[in-house]
């Protein structure tokens, strides 16, 4: 197969053209009011169909014994053929003049919320397709709700099928009116109505002559007249870091500007622990010097000193930070076909950030019928709400707003499925009435100790798989119970049986898991209990958070014992199954283990019997409690 | 920042992102024009390395010039190469057009590299402008065990988050070329000066618009021999890229068929 391409020159206007950047457009609206059909025209009228394009348009439709089906174009899978409906989204490149567009095609059927998201989230504007017969239904209320969530605030609203009204002035007149009304309710004001027929091309490209009465812009006028340029270079400057690479001894924190400007010299503050450093150097590779960079832009960073931020700090210039709180009001689109309820917990992606989230209270959930604010105990599949969520460290984010990348929440569940998008609002105020109050005892702290004789402690031991920390702990136990202290083990395999059987071993789950244990322990010590914790709890983050959810009685103790020595001792086998490649992210072979730096008791134990330790560990327990 | 600059910047931010979370992870080095522009990306995003092995999926029917070319730019870009081969025709799916049947050897050939190097990664440059069961594709696309693209179920994928490998045997195919245009492509490699296969540029009034295996795939008549005038030529054609590439052609879903299988 062959073919001649035309070298024909373009005039400077068109070249200029196929040098812009698309403005991406997405088209929403209930089933069968006709999207895919509006676009299929719309391409055809403005001559941007490549030419094969068309011949199989025309060949599908005849094999099907059908007219020219516009919509074939759009499905050109086969099993949206076969079946009429198109099931996922797609992009299509789109000139109109001397300006580029893509088109994003959302289908309309329900259970396919997801898809919809996935290619509307980054439009500049949206056009919705409203039946003019039918008026506005159940998805062309939930996609406006979902336009409005996305932050897309510029909309067109095509009132398609008008020749079934007769192009009649007021009949349209009063659909334009009643789906006003409604978007109103969601805070959207469309920016303009086109009476069209998208089948018969009527206002589309060219203006109908059936509808003398409307002067107003056709599509593709409209679509010309979309605002484009982003203003995210002018607002204060937001970095958060992507990864850090050290390459000839240099350090780079690379990540992707989502706001403003960063020159050489600039000091910048990292994340929420408050450090900063300059600006040494802004690298690029294979491009221009340039000491700057702006909003949009892929770069890495030199600092000065080499600190090491992590993934998911914020970089931003003193004195203009984000907010910082543990507790955000967020909107909610749900995306799980299970309800969500209270309390469940999510991983809150926020940018290249990830926090441990759970939901304190379902503050209102949408409903759909008359856009109403309702009090529930759910959310149910594909539905709208206000949530509270609290994390187990304070979050730094900035308020949702359209037209940025800011407090663009995505919640993530135990198996990194994304299960719903959270725009977060704000900070949630405490008093609001819907935060969890546990009611406190009559008997307190201290009357416990005197009770017992020694005060309340979680002694938290870490270290390798095999390095002796049940074992040491299971001595110290029977050691300290023996003098009267009510010592008690909390550990590891024991937790996995039961409370957390649910879990697996991602970084996400051992992280939940380490939780887990430190709120058990931290109850156990409100019950008066001396805990010690016997968990390999390998990441250093992992072990702060459990010193913050455990406060001032809390001790770290390392169980140091050589990846060697705990190899060789295998009790259970699991190393010799990790180094055959049959357990996957296994500490200290597939999986980092990071040891602690400032533990409060550091035993070596490689060199001492068990028993020495545990001596070791009860003459530390003895002098906390 | 200008249309090229804005496609660089978020093909390098994906790029980025697959090193972080996939491991281990590898990039396919096809020695077509989009590939070779991917490695260049990865040199963007890493500051002149690629720090993860390239995979070249080898029929043993590419053209004598590709090989060639492999093997100067892998010593020039220092890059770690992996081979694969693939397996003979004779064993792919009989019920397939001739011309898919032996694109499916591909497939195949990748399949068992994935599998060998228990890759949890996979970067490929496949355009979304280029086919229609492409254009349906996510930046970060899950693959099951058995390699099969699950079109009708596929995750959300919004405000550049993007999925991660849940399941023993999964793997993820990153598509950071995603949402670049042919013009695009060429536009690049003219503006950083990325070197082609001269296949891309017309000799005796033929040249190759998209390279595949030299058996089902066919030049097209053009008079364009530098990456200028391949431009030209390109802002005014409405013919498709792939016309070229006769497994596209064959029936109305060969491609699909071969997209849902784990095809490219």
């Amino acid at each position: 197969m062959s073919d001649t391409l035309s070298a024909a020159r373009l005039d400077p206007a068109d070249r200029e053209a196929l040098l812009d950047t698309a403005t991406p457009i997405v088209i929403v609206g209930h089933v069968d009011h006709g999207k895919s059909t509006l676009i299929g025209r719309l391409l055809y009228d403005t001559d941007n169909l490549q030419d094969g394009k068309v011949q199989q348009i025309i060949e599908s439709s005849k094999k099907r014994g059908l007219a020219v089906e516009w919509s074939f174009l759009l499905d050109s899978l086969q099993i949206e053929r076969d079946q009429g409906v198109t099931v996922d989204s797609t992009r299509i490149p789109f000139r109109l003049g001397n300006r580029q567009f893509v088109i994003v095609d959302a289908p309309g059927h329900r259970q396919f919320l997801r898809n919809m998201i996935t290619g509307a989230a980054d439009a500049e504007a949206a056009v919705l397709v409203v039946d003019a017969n039918e008026g506005a239904q159940e998805q062309t209320r939930r996609h406006a709700m979902l336009l409005r969530l996305i932050g897309i605030r510029h909309i067109i609203v095509l009132l398609n099928k008008a020749d079934l009204l007769g192009f009649d002035e007021q009949k349209i007149r009063a659909v334009e009116k009643s789906v006003t009304e409604l978007l109103a309710q969601l805070d959207l004001t469309p920016s303009l109505f086109v009476p069209a027929s998208a089948r018969d091309g009527d206002n589309i490209a060219s203006h109908s002559e059936r509808s003398p009465w409307y002067t107003g812009p056709i599509l593709t006028e409209a679509l010309a007249a979309v605002p484009s340029g982003n203003t995210r270079a002018a607002l204060p400057f937001r970095m958060p870091v992507q990864d850090v690479y050290r390459y000839d001894d240099v350090r780079y924190v690379a990540g992707r500007i989502e706001r403003g400007v960063i020159r050489e010299g600039d000091t910048v503050e990292i994340g929420t622990q408050g450090s900063k450093a300059r600006v040494a150097k802004v690298a690029r590779w294979h491009a221009p010097e340039r000491n700057e960079a702006e909003a949009g832009e892929s770069i890495a960073l030199v600092l000065e000193p080499d600190v090491i931020p992590a993934r998911g700090d914020m970089l931003f210039l003193p004195h203009q930070a984000p907010e910082k709180t543990a507790r955000i009001r967020a909107h909610l689109f749900w995306l799980r076909q299970e309800p969500l309820r209270v309390g469940e917990s999510f991983r809150l992606r926020l940018s290249t950030a990830e926090h441990q989230v759970t939901v304190a209270s379902i503050d209102s959930v949408l409903r759909l019928d008359d856009l109403t604010e309702q009090q529930a105990e759910e959310v149910g599949p594909e539905g709208f709400a206000h949530v509270t969520l609290v994390a187990g460290e304070a979050i730094q984010f900035d308020p949702f707003s359209p037209g940025t990348s800011d407090g663009r929440g995505v919640l993530v569940d135990r198996n990194q499925r994304i299960v719903g998008g959270a725009p977060l609002l704000g900070p949630a105020d405490l008093k609001d009435g819907h935060a969890i109050h546990p009611s406190a005892g009559e008997v307190d702290g201290a009357q416990r100790a005197r009770s017992k004789g020694h005060k309340a402690r979680v002694v938290w031991l870490t270290g390798l798989s095999g390095a002796g920390k049940s074992t040491i702990a299971r001595l110290a136990e029977k050691k300290l119970f023996a003098r009267g202290t009510d010592a008690f083990v909390l550990d590891g395999d024991t937790l996995r049986m039961g409370l957390c059987s649910d879990l697996g071993f991602t970084e996400a789950d051992r992280h939940e898991n380490v939780r887990r244990a430190a709120e058990v322990a931290k109850i156990l010590t409100q019950a008066g209990q001396v805990v010690i914790v016997a968990l390999i709890s390998p990441l250093v983050a992992d072990r702060a958070l459990a010193r913050k959810i455990i406060g001032d009685a809390f001790d770290e103790v390392f169980v140091d014992t050589s990846l060697a020595t705990c190899e060789q001792r295998d009790s259970k086998g699991l190393y010799k199954a990790a180094r055959d490649g049959k357990i996957e992210n296994f500490t200290g072979i597939s999986a980092p283990y990071e040891a602690p730096t400032k533990a409060d008791l550091h035993i070596r134990a490689d060199g001492a019997s068990a028993e020495e330790n545990a001596d070791a560990l009860v003459t530390h327990i003895l002098n906390v409690i | 920042m200008d249309h090229l600059d804005q496609l660089e910047a978020q093909s390098v931010f994906i790029l980025r992102e697959a090193y972080r979370k996939l491991k281990p992870l590898a990039m396919l080095w096809s020695l077509g024009k989009d590939s070779n522009v991917m490695v260049w990306l990865a040199r963007k995003a890493f500051m002149g390395r690629v720090p993860f092995p390239v995979m070249h999926v080898d029929t043993e029917k590419k053209f004598p010039e590709m090989y060639a070319f492999r093997d100067e730019y892998t010593k020039k870009w220092n890059l770690d190469l992996l081979l694969g081969y693939c397996p003979p025709v004779e064993e792919m799916d009989p019920t397939l057009p001739p011309a898919a049947r032996s694109a499916a050897r591909k497939t195949a050939g990748l399949a068992s590299m994935i599998e060998t190097h228990k890759l949890q990664g996979v970067i490929a440059g496949i355009r979304r402008d280029e086919q229609g069961t492409r254009a349906k594709e996510r930046v970060f696309s899950p693959r099951g065990a058995s390699h099969k693209w699950d079109i009708r179920n596929q995750p959300p994928e919004f405000w550049d988050q993007y999925a991660t490998p849940h399941e023993e045997g999964m793997h993820i195919r990153v598509h950071p070329l995603l949402s670049w245009r042919e013009i695009d492509i060429w536009r690049y490699i003219e503006r950083e000066n990325i070197p082609l296969v001269d296949l891309y540029f017309a000799k005796n009034g033929k040249r190759y618009r998209s390279l595949g295996d030299s058996d089902i795939t066919s030049p097209v008549e053009s008079n364009a021999s530098t990456v200028a005038e391949v431009i030209a030529e390109l802002e005014t054609t409405k013919t498709s890229e792939r016309a070229g590439r006769a497994m596209d052609h064959e029936s109305e879903d060969a491609f699909e068929r071969l997209r849902v299988a784990g095809y490219l």
